[in-house]
């Protein structure tokens, strides 16, 4: 194992030799000088560089860039449709805000209307009610005051009865022959005033 | 015995090439900090800049890499 | 490597570092010499990549649902993302030219994490790789830059705002930096991904440490929260390191259809 370490230092610190000989590694696998200078390998290396820039161009120009072109050009077209139909409802929840405010607008018109309008109705029925209501009442006043009357006059003629009676009996009591003519008259004088 | 005065000579101007390196290391420094005072001044120039900036790191940087190229010829190749 | 490792340290030998062992490249089937079509593991890890690739981008949209679901929606950013920056940095002529730039993106992403794997092979470490990307950037910018401006493409090394005796000077200049850009282009990403991996094994090779002596103590938890760290910065860097190339293309890109700056 020693000699083989000192071998590969070797290999790797006086490569001139070998590389003489055409050879880029030494016998245990170890890269003599720099791998990148060998030139047995250079072209292994653009061989399969070129095959794979080929493979990867075709891949890219064929395949995958167009999809991807077409994914983003997607995207912004949803995103450009999106935002104009956002813009879309927009406009119309202002017509509909604009309209609901009218129909507020309206609704309370008509209901002032209205509320007037009642007020009027009922002003006027009111004004009848009371109109009939008074006039109830004074006809009823009327026909009370008319009764009043009669009972006042039936009261003055009992009171004019009961005078005379009380004349007729005084006039007895105290002696005299009380003509019934005269007394009457003279009570109903005295009565009358 | 010639040969590994050809080798000590190898070795040392692996060595004296490594300092260019270094030499890339400030240049890259250079740019990148002057970038960077040029976009706290005016940061909203300072993004459409930045692809200026990675070609001078790497204009800068690729001569860094030629001595270190120059380094590891020495060690290896010669 | 890891099993080498842990054979020396049980024995009480020295540490062994082979930090580059990870990025050999074998055959994935027998023992055989590394040939131009031979499966070996850079097939396996690529294949890894394009699977990944199928499953994020195809099979996670295949619901093509209006509100994503979560896998859809990572598929979309990375769809938006490179589109984003294929429009802002090279401007919307360039949108024709997004599958190809989103290939590499996606390739390089993929590579690049699924490399972070322990016991992965990570295909974006490789000069080899990364400079067949970015010639194909560069092969493909330049000849489409002749092709839409003809001559007039040459206007990008011609800098019309400087003074006319420093033109022919900053044309040099232009030119010779327009020819190092895929050499940029390439050794950054193999580099930067080369590094980390080798800087997480040196740290993983100081782990065993504990089994060899009483300083291990301190070493190997200090090893393993260095391995931790590292990690993290390569789990970032893989990310940053696919947005360069892929936005460092958009700039050559952008100059070839607009030389005229």
């Amino acid at each position: 194992m020693a000699t083989e370490t000192t071998a590969a230092a070797e290999g790797h610190v006086s490569p001139l030799g070998l590389e003489e000989a055409g050879k880029c590694v030494d016998s245990h696998g170890g890269a003599i000088g720099m791998p990148q200078l060998c030139p047995e390998w250079m072209g292994n290396q653009i061989f399969w560089l070129a095959v794979t820039l080929v493979v990867i161009f075709f891949v890219l120009s064929r395949v995958a860039l167009p999809r991807i072109a077409a994914i983003l050009a997607e995207r912004q077209g949803t995103i450009t449709n999106d935002i104009a139909a956002a813009e879309d409802l927009k406009v119309k929840a202002v017509e509909a805000e604009s309209a609901y405010n009218k129909a507020l607008a309206d609704a309370r018109a008509d209901a002032q209307r209205i509320i007037a309008e009642t007020k009027v109705g009922i002003k006027a029925e009111l004004d009848d009610a009371l109109a009939k209501a008074d006039a109830e009442i004074s006809a009823r006043t009327a026909e009370g005051e008319k009764k009043i009357a009669e009972i006042r006059a039936g009261a003055l003629e009992s009171v004019e009865d009961v005078a005379k009676d009380t004349a007729q009996a005084i006039v007895a009591a105290m002696g005299g022959k009380a003509d019934a003519k005269t007394v009457n008259a003279a009570v109903a004088s005295r009565v009358k005033g | 015995m010639e040969g590994d005065v050809v080798q000590m000579g190898a070795y040392i101007g692996a060595g004296l090439a490594c300092t260019g390196m270094g030499g890339a290391a400030v240049g890259v420094g250079h740019v990148v900090g002057n970038f960077l005072s040029g976009a706290l001044r005016n940061p909203s120039a300072a993004g459409g800049q930045t692809a200026t900036m990675f070609i001078g790191i790497a204009f800068s940087e690729a001569l860094g890499i030629f001595s270190f190229l120059v380094a590891l010829l020495l060690m290896f190749a010669v | 490597m890891a099993t080498e490792t842990q054979d020396t340290a049980a024995q009480g030998m020295e540490l062994v570092f082979h930090p580059m062992d990870q990025f050999i490249v074998k055959p994935l089937f027998g023992d055989g010499p590394v040939g131009m079509f031979t499966v070996t593991n850079v097939t396996l890890w690529m294949a890894l990549a394009v699977l990944a690739t199928i499953g994020l981008l195809v099979l996670g949209t295949s619901g093509r649902s209006t509100i994503p679901t979560r896998i859809q929606s990572i598929a979309e950013l990375f769809y938006g993302f490179v589109r984003k920056m294929v429009e802002d940095v090279a401007g919307k002529d360039a949108l024709p030219y997004f599958p190809y730039i989103m290939t590499l993106f996606v390739f390089i992403v993929f590579s690049n994490v699924l490399g972070l794997l322990p016991g992965a092979f990570t295909t974006t470490s490789h000069i080899a790789v990364t400079a067949v990307l970015a010639m194909a950037v560069f092969l493909t910018v330049t000849l489409m830059g002749f092709i839409k401006h003809g001559l007039g493409f040459l206007g990008v090394f011609w800098i019309s705002a400087a003074p006319l005796p420093l033109r022919p000077i900053l044309a040099m200049i232009e030119v010779i930096s327009y020819f190092v850009r895929p050499v940029s282009h390439s050794i950054r990403l193999a580099g930067n991904m080369m590094a980390g991996h080798a800087v997480i094994k040196v740290f993983a090779a100081f782990a065993p440490m504990i089994l060899i002596g009483w300083i291990g103590v301190l070493v190997t938890p200090l090893s393993i929260i260095a391995i931790t760290a590292i990690y993290a910065l390569e789990v970032l860097v893989a990310f940053i390191q696919a947005y360069v190339f892929a936005i460092l293309t958009c700039v050559y890109l952008k100059d070839a259809l607009h030389p005229h700056h």
